[in-house]
């Protein structure tokens, strides 16, 4: 199993006692496999998607990466396992601006040390990002944003992508477009995708949807 | 890893021009300053160490010619043969292709110890420096003398500037003065039962050593250059410290990314402090290089000003000392360090999942105000319990420290507070909307504000320093040089002719009676003086009780300097032993700046009563016309050159180097406030991108961009006034806290504060102006934006 979790809890602290968002979670999810996690606003699904890339810490239970054990982690550990077995992509793009889409793209990927020049034209030219590669990011619309992001995460080679939200901030066509390169390319590479979304649409394209309720899984 | 992270947050710096500027600018100019400052100090004070080491003057008595020529070496051989230790010096100058060089003959086996040139201790042979000469002279002399004289040439920096060292027959060779000498220095230990140097050398005269007051005076002037140097520093501080902080609160957005694609955050603040490392690196050998050009443009001046108030020896020209250097980097390593500690520790301790706001709107939170006023009005109680029960040196500069910063800090609440005050009575929309806007703006430039508030603050301080010294001095060379001629007699016979023919010839004889004494365990000295109108109009008292001059005259009261009042604990009134048997109540403190030891003024006649055995040999003249009776002295009773001194020619000469002084405080005033326009300029266009969101919507409402460029002038103006009003009265605390606290503390004299209006409504108008000139560009860029950037706002893809 590329992630393993167990019996997660996790609280906030509220005004006057701290507020359970995640109440005893137990999941899996193995190479290759999509997995779709849904929720009302509130439910805990970025939440357990941020505890699961190594972004916050859990109060209880068990989160495996590709064996490995998250509370036994530090935050160096993290940030390494963040670097070469995890990709992140965000509802808010989260590019660097003062980079150009080509700088932006290899990023990830030089930080792990993992630099395949090959992979990352072809990623550039199947994500249709070749004609901005001079650009900063400003330059461009929101959903070729995303695809930077995408770009830059599928270049790293993760084995384990989580994506919060990466078609909330585009149009439904742009969505649907990124979407299927994003799936197109997870398919290609062998990796396990997590993705929270609001959207039916997205979810009935992944292989397995989770519902989170009020902290637990429905 | 590390140089991708480097990288991507230098790429920061890439696609922010100017703000990279603002950051090593900002950094450069207050570390030129600080060198710049601490430059000139070091190189003075290095000169007086070297002029003291290599000449003596100062530490012997010396004997001379009552004329100043030179004269016999025989003279010298016969008050060696009497017993007397003292040692030839002979002085001259040695016109060289490169200019003059004064040539200093000594005699190393007979001359004090301390005294020999600085290079003969080891390295030099003494028998190479008997026989056949050598000249010893720093790095900048040595040139001088490159090519123009035989002699070998020992390079030695601890030598005074512009003189060469050489033993005392190499110097008779050199000035062409075979046999002759200039003066002798006399060594402090003596054999006991000598003969009178005037019965063995009746043509010389006995010049006492000096007293440490030049050294009093010029560490007061050092003392207020350094506070001056430091305030710039701090103004600089604030304009690094506000770039850093931006540079920081903008790329926070980037640092959670770079930390969510697995940057660990200890390479992160590494990387961080790594790129602080490098720019306080080039920011430091900047400001270096500045400091060292503004000292280059100022020594001259100082050194003009040091020379002329207190005779001390300065070289003209700037020497690249590591003791300054190395201060100047370690300041902006300092100063980097603190504008970027509390942006680091944010950065350390940021959540993760935290999202990038703008700086602006954070500082402009209810709670950052108040966290602000809060910490203002610590400090400021602190400053006022420092004034009340602080005593010390120490606690002076801290006084100093809380009073600036407590200032700083409160200055947004009280922008905040007076523009709120014209919003409410304010019936238009727009200037409703515009005095709303301007406070919301307030937290954003607060930091230039407060760097124009301390250069302000600075400015007004030093005027007001600068010239109460001035009109302080003035009344005290007015007081201590009020005769035009002061003239000396050789001994007690012309002394008494000399005061018959003064008589009848001056408007009024004022004899000099004097003796070395204790006064209230205080080494003092005491005068008799023949009360007149020269002293009932000249002289100004710190404090007086009665009619002085006549309670004096009647030998009921005595005048006592500040020094011997504050370090007897006695003030006007209380009752001080002067002579034995004689106690007198105090009648007046008078100011006696930079000497160190006691003085007291009683009658001619109690005086006389005291130490009949005493004779005036000096006397103050006044004269309507001082030239005709200096020429008929010379005349009638044939006195030397050297006898006669014009104190009107010394006056103007003296009042002419404090013109040189203002050059120097006006210069450091324009460098202060361009750099506090530089922060204000660099503020105003930083903020710029953040403004066109809050502007789109007032120009999409109808006003145009011009109306908007020309209300953002409107605005730096406002503000910037009302920092000059706030600064006014802090710059004045600031020089209260100088002359009376600090300097009392540094020196035990207090100099008195004048008020300059004049000064200060000139130096408002500037604040002023540079606010304007640094408001000049971003608002013409603002009346020139194009629609489409303000359209932008409006996209829904944005």
């Amino acid at each position: 199993m590329v992630l393993s979790i167990q019996n997660v809890t996790k609280s906030f602290p509220g005004a006057d006692e701290p507020v359970p968002v995640l109440r005893g979670i137990d999941l899996a999810l193995a190479s290759g496999e999509t997995l779709a996690l849904t929720g009302e606003s509130g439910s805990g699904k970025s939440t357990l998607l941020h505890l699961v890339g190594g972004l916050d810490s859990v109060d209880g239970g068990t989160i495996k990466v590709d064996g490995k054990d998250l509370a036994q982690m530090d935050d160096a550990a993290r940030a390494a396992m963040r670097r070469s077995d995890v990709g992140v992509v965000f509802q808010q793009f989260n590019l660097i601006p003062s980079l150009t889409v080509a700088a932006n793209i290899s990023f990830q990927a030089r930080l792990s040390g993992v630099v395949d020049e090959a992979r990352i034209a072809e990623l550039t030219e199947a994500l249709g990002l070749t004609p901005h590669i001079a650009k900063f990011p400003e330059a461009l619309s929101g959903g070729q944003q995303q695809r930077v992001a995408i770009a830059r995460t599928m270049a790293a080679k993760p084995k384990l992508i989580l994506a919060d939200e990466p078609t909330g901030n585009l149009d439904e066509a742009t969505a649907s477009d990124v979407l299927d390169q994003m799936l197109g390319l997870v398919a290609d590479t062998g990796a396990a995708l997590m993705i929270v979304t609001h959207s039916q649409i997205v979810a009935a394209r992944m292989d397995r949807q989770v519902h989170l309720r009020q902290g637990r899984l429905a | 890893m590390i140089f991708a992270s480097f990288t991507a947050l230098a790429s920061h710096w890439s696609r922010n021009r100017l703000q990279f500027l603002a950051l090593l600018l900002g950094l450069a100019l207050a570390t030129g300053l600080w060198s710049g400052v601490q430059a000139i100090n070091a190189e003075a004070r290095a000169s007086y160490d070297a002029a003291a080491a290599t000449l003596g003057e100062g530490q012997y008595d010396q004997l001379v010619t009552e004329t100043g020529d030179r004269f016999a070496q025989s003279t010298y051989i016969a008050l060696r043969r009497a017993g007397w230790q003292v040692s030839p010096v002979l002085e001259g100058e040695l016109r060289t292709d490169q200019g003059l060089v004064q040539i200093l003959g000594l005699d190393a086996l007979t001359t004090p110890g301390g005294l020999a040139p600085v290079g003969m201790d080891g390295e030099t042979d003494l028998l190479e420096f008997l026989t056949q000469g050598v000249l010893f002279a720093n790095s900048e002399t040595a040139l001088r003398l490159d090519g123009q004289v035989t002699l070998a040439i020992v390079v030695d920096d601890n030598i005074a500037p512009g003189i060469a060292v050489t033993d005392i027959g190499a110097a008779q060779r050199l000035l062409d003065a075979d046999n002759q000498l200039s003066r002798l220095i006399v060594a402090r230990a003596q054999p006991f039962g000598l003969p009178s140097i005037a019965s063995v050398a009746p043509d010389l005269v006995r010049q006492p050593a000096q007293d440490a007051g030049a050294d009093r005076l010029t560490d007061s002037f050092h003392l207020n250059l350094t506070a001056f140097g430091f305030l710039s520093f701090a103004v600089g501080i604030f304009i690094v410290h506000g770039t850093v902080s931006l540079a920081f609160e903008q790329r926070r957005g980037m640092v959670r990314t770079l930390r969510a694609v697995g940057v660990p955050l200890r390479t992160l603040i590494g990387v961080l402090i790594a790129e602080l490392v490098a720019f306080a690196l080039i920011a430091g050998l900047l400001g270096i290089a500045l400091g060292y050009v503004m000292a280059s443009v100022l020594l001259p001046n100082v050194a003009a000003t040091l020379q002329g108030l207190y005779g001390a020896q300065v070289a003209g020209s700037l020497q690249l000392r590591p003791e300054w250097w190395l201060s100047g980097m370690a300041i902006a390593f300092l100063g980097t360090g603190l504008a970027a500690a509390a942006a680091l520790w944010k950065i350390a301790h940021m959540p993760l999942l935290e999202s990038a706001r703008p700086r602006a709107w954070a500082v402009a939170s209810g709670q950052t105000a108040y966290r602000l006023g809060l910490a203002a009005s610590v400090l400021l109680s602190i400053a006022v319990a420092i004034a009340i029960w602080g005593q010390g040196l120490v606690m002076g500069f801290g006084l100093l420290a809380c009073l600036l910063l407590g200032a700083a800090l409160a200055l947004p609440v009280l922008l905040r507070g007076a523009v709120q005050l014209v919003e409410r009575h304010s019936k238009s929309v727009m200037w409703q909307w515009f005095w709303a806007d301007t406070k919301q703006q307030v937290p954003g430039l607060s930091l230039a504000l407060m760097a124009l508030l301390l250069a302000t603050a600075a400015n007004v301080g030093v005027s007001t320093m600068v010239s109460s010294f001035r009109v302080t001095f003035v009344d005290f060379l007015d007081q201590r040089l009020a005769p035009e001629l002061y003239i000396r007699a050789q001994d007690e016979v012309q002394a008494q002719a000399l005061e018959t023919y003064l008589i009848a010839n001056a408007r009024e004889v004022l004899p000099s009676l004097s003796v070395e004494t204790d006064i209230a365990g205080i080494p003092s000295d005491l005068f008799g003086v023949r009360v007149g109108p020269t002293y009932r109009e000249n002289w100004l008292f710190l404090d007086q009780s009665g009619d002085v001059w006549s309670d004096v005259a009647a030998g009921r009261a005595v005048v006592v300097s500040e020094q011997l009042a504050r370090r007897a604990g006695l003030w006007v009134d209380d009752p001080v032993t002067v002579a034995p048997g004689i106690v007198l109540p105090i009648g007046a403190v008078v100011a006696d700046y930079g000497n160190p030891r006691g003085q007291a003024v009683m009658s001619e006649t109690l005086f006389k009563q005291s130490f009949p055995d005493i004779q005036p040999m000096q006397f103050g003249v006044r004269s309507d016309d001082p030239a005709a009776l200096s020429l008929a002295l010379r005349e009638d009773l044939g006195l030397s050159d050297a006898a006669i001194i014009d104190q009107a020619a010394i006056k103007s000469f003296s009042l002419d180097v404090f013109e040189r002084t203002f050059t120097i405080t006006g210069a450091l005033n324009v460098l202060t406030l361009a750099v506090a326009a530089f922060a204000i300029l660099m503020s105003l266009l930083t903020l710029a991108a953040m403004r066109i969101p809050q502007l789109a919507p007032v120009w999409a409402l109808g006003l145009t961009r011009r109306r908007l460029g020309q209300l953002e002038m409107f605005r730096a103006v406002v503000l910037a006034f009302l920092t000059t009003v706030f600064a006014i009265p802090l710059g004045l605390l600031l020089a209260w806290v100088l002359l009376s606290y600090v300097n009392v503390e540094a020196f035990g004299w207090k100099l008195p504060m004048y008020i300059f209006p004049g000064h200060y409504a000139v130096l408002s108008m500037f604040a002023i102006l540079a606010a304007v000139l640094a408001a000049l560009w971003p608002a013409w860029n603002l009346a020139k934006t194009p629609p489409s950037l303000l359209l932008k706002v409006f996209a829904n893809d944005r």
